[in-house]
């Protein structure tokens, strides 16, 4: 006699607690239509630039079809210390402190494993990227949500945080440029928070992923500031500044002592990142500055009408500086954030991402990625203008900003 | 300025609206500017890229080496202005290298290129040799590819 298995019941209670993912059914609903613009996407709408591709194409010719070391190609940890090194002045030993990482997403789940005991506390600022909180309960740990709100640029202070510390608390997670806000952190915020992390011992895990997508003001690199290159896991990667999502290659740097414990976890479950990958890496990091910059240019172009567009629409919309989201308010419909996304997908098939996919902060935004074509933006808004026309019943919104638009970009948009 | 070129390079249809939003200008001081570089022949033209072969249109085209001996005081110019004052010539540029203009011509047929080529070009004075190369098939113009199979491929929705 076999017994039947009871799955439900055979799932470890962590993983089975964990909320299904708020998007998931948008899956289902666009199946069947046809037509649809999605502002929905989180990922570069560019294709990996050609020389990366025919550089990638060529190793396996010459057949780079074998594990690397577990910490990466040392070539490409080389490559990538020059780069931090350039950009925000802070140096890291290619053999002891840097990780390759199956992207941004490995490093977190390295970084939270080897760092969290049962029942320390993770801070993560609210909305934020949707795997943040999961992976610290997966790694033992214990989520509490920072609220931050448009009215401070959906940023972190110091004051949010030293309200939420205790005697567990262990780990900021910090991440801007921002997804799902494109918020970027002010530099005098970062060094009031290294301040705290100093002074209560904290460590700070920054992923930086979109660090290169900064529009407005200069990207601070938290490990740079003083102090905090010792207690900071630097997490970054090659998916949106290199348009390379789907290559899954990223890196972690920090302490030589946790990079080794990161990399214990890292070299029984991962083994190494893929080698096609690490190659394909290390020639965006030697030959792919200008085809990004190039990318960033039009990011930093659709942005601004993005923003005019939600002037024109009458959505409330704080300027995004980085990342390329938008995050318009849209509570004058009346609709929650998931009310808003379904039935402007039903109506005027554009897909939007409700806020609250990004926690309870994100409740009444969606959030717009405009890495999409000029033409699909315009059509997209002509439609959102449409269906937020009806919902307010006026016929012309009244405007209402979040401060004040910046009228000088930085000069990245001149380098084409 | 350089920045509303390299939009309108890149799609020519943007509106001043458009390309005002895009550079956060406003929309007079854009069409002025725009204006302006029309009139200063900075903008040649606005054209549509299109793939005739896919139509099935029957056109020939041929790129055309020319050797020429240069004139006094005008040196190239006064015979690549005899050539490219033909409407079938679709350029003509001065090279370095083994020979001085190189010159793409479009024509119905093979035999109407190749008319133009010994009536019209050859025999023109100063004209010292051509070279004919028939077009088999064009893959990339204009900084566009013709046939791109790299559509949109990413999921409608990605966190």
């Amino acid at each position: 006699m076999t017994l039947k298995t009871n799955w439900a019941e055979m799932v470890n209670p962590a993983v089975r607690d964990i909320a299904p993912s708020g998007i998931r059914r948008f899956f289902d609903l666009v199946t069947e239509m046809k037509d649809i613009i999605s502002l929905g996407v989180g990922e570069p709408d560019f294709v990996t630039p050609w020389h990366i591709r025919e550089a990638c194409v060529y190793s396996l010719e010459k057949g780079y079809t074998m594990y690397t070391s577990n910490h990466g190609l040392l070539e490409l940890r080389e490559e990538i210390s020059r780069d931090v090194s350039q950009n925000y002045k802070v140096s890291y030993d290619p053999r002891s402190e840097i990780l390759i990482t199956v992207g941004v997403s490995e490093g977190l789940d390295l970084a939270m494993r080897a760092l969290l005991c049962p029942g320390d506390e993770v801070l993560v600022p609210e909305p934020s990227y949707v795997s943040y909180a999961p992976l610290a309960v997966l790694g033992g740990g214990k989520p509490v949500h920072l609220k931050t709100s448009a009215d401070n640029g959906f940023q972190l202070t110091a004051d949010i945080v030293e309200k939420a510390l205790t005697p567990r608390t262990k780990i900021i997670l910090l991440g801007y440029p921002n997804n799902p806000t494109g918020a970027t952190i002010d530099r005098e915020h970062l060094l009031d928070i290294a301040e705290l992390a100093r002074a209560h011992n904290l460590i700070v895990i920054s992923d930086e992923i979109y660090d290169k997508l900064t529009y407005v003001g200069e990207h601070t690199c938290v490990s740079s500031l003083p102090g905090m290159r010792e207690r900071t896991i630097l997490l970054n990667g090659f998916s949106k500044s290199y348009a390379m999502t789907g290559w899954r290659v990223g890196y972690a740097a920090g302490n030589s002592d946790f990079i080794a414990a990161m990399t214990k976890i890292h070299q029984y479950s991962m083994l190494c990142a893929p080698i096609t990958a690490q190659v394909a890496a290390l020639e965006a990091l030697r030959n792919g500055q200008s085809e990004m910059r190039k990318m960033i240019a039009q990011y930093s172009r659709r942005r601004r009408l993005v923003v005019d567009a939600f002037r024109e629409i009458g959505l409330p919309c704080f300027e995004p500086r980085g990342a390329f989201y938008a995050f318009p308010d849209i509570r004058c419909t009346g609709l929650s954030s998931d009310e808003f996304a379904v039935e402007l997908l039903k109506e005027e098939k554009v897909l939007v991402v409700p806020g609250s996919a990004f926690g309870e902060q994100g409740e009444g935004f969606v959030r717009c990625a405009y890495a999409a074509s000029v033409k699909d933006l315009m059509e997209a808004f002509k439609r959102i203008g449409n269906f937020v026309r009806r919902r307010t019943g006026r016929g012309k919104v009244v405007t209402f900003y979040f401060g004040k638009m910046e009228q000088k970009d930085n000069e990245i948009r001149k380098t084409v | 300025m350089k920045e509303i070129l390299e939009l309108l390079e890149t799609d020519a249809r943007l509106t001043p609206g458009q390309i005002a939003a895009i550079l956060g200008k406003n929309e007079e001081e854009v069409a002025g500017i725009i204006k302006d570089l029309e009139r200063k022949n900075i903008i040649n033209g606005y054209f549509t890229l299109i793939n005739w072969d896919k139509l099935g249109a029957e056109k020939v085209s041929a790129l055309i080496e020319v050797k020429i001996s240069p004139q006094r005081d005008v040196g190239f110019d006064a015979v690549a202005e005899r050539i490219y004052r033909f409407p079938e010539v679709r350029s003509v540029r001065l090279m370095s290298g083994a020979y001085d203009l190189v010159v793409m011509i479009e024509g119905g047929t093979m035999k109407e290129i190749a008319h133009f080529v010994s009536f019209k070009l050859a025999s023109m004075e100063y004209v010292l040799s051509t070279a004919t190369h028939f077009v088999l098939k064009t893959y990339k113009h204009h900084g566009t590819i013709v046939e791109d199979g790299e559509d949109d491929r990413r999921q409608v929705i990605v966190p």
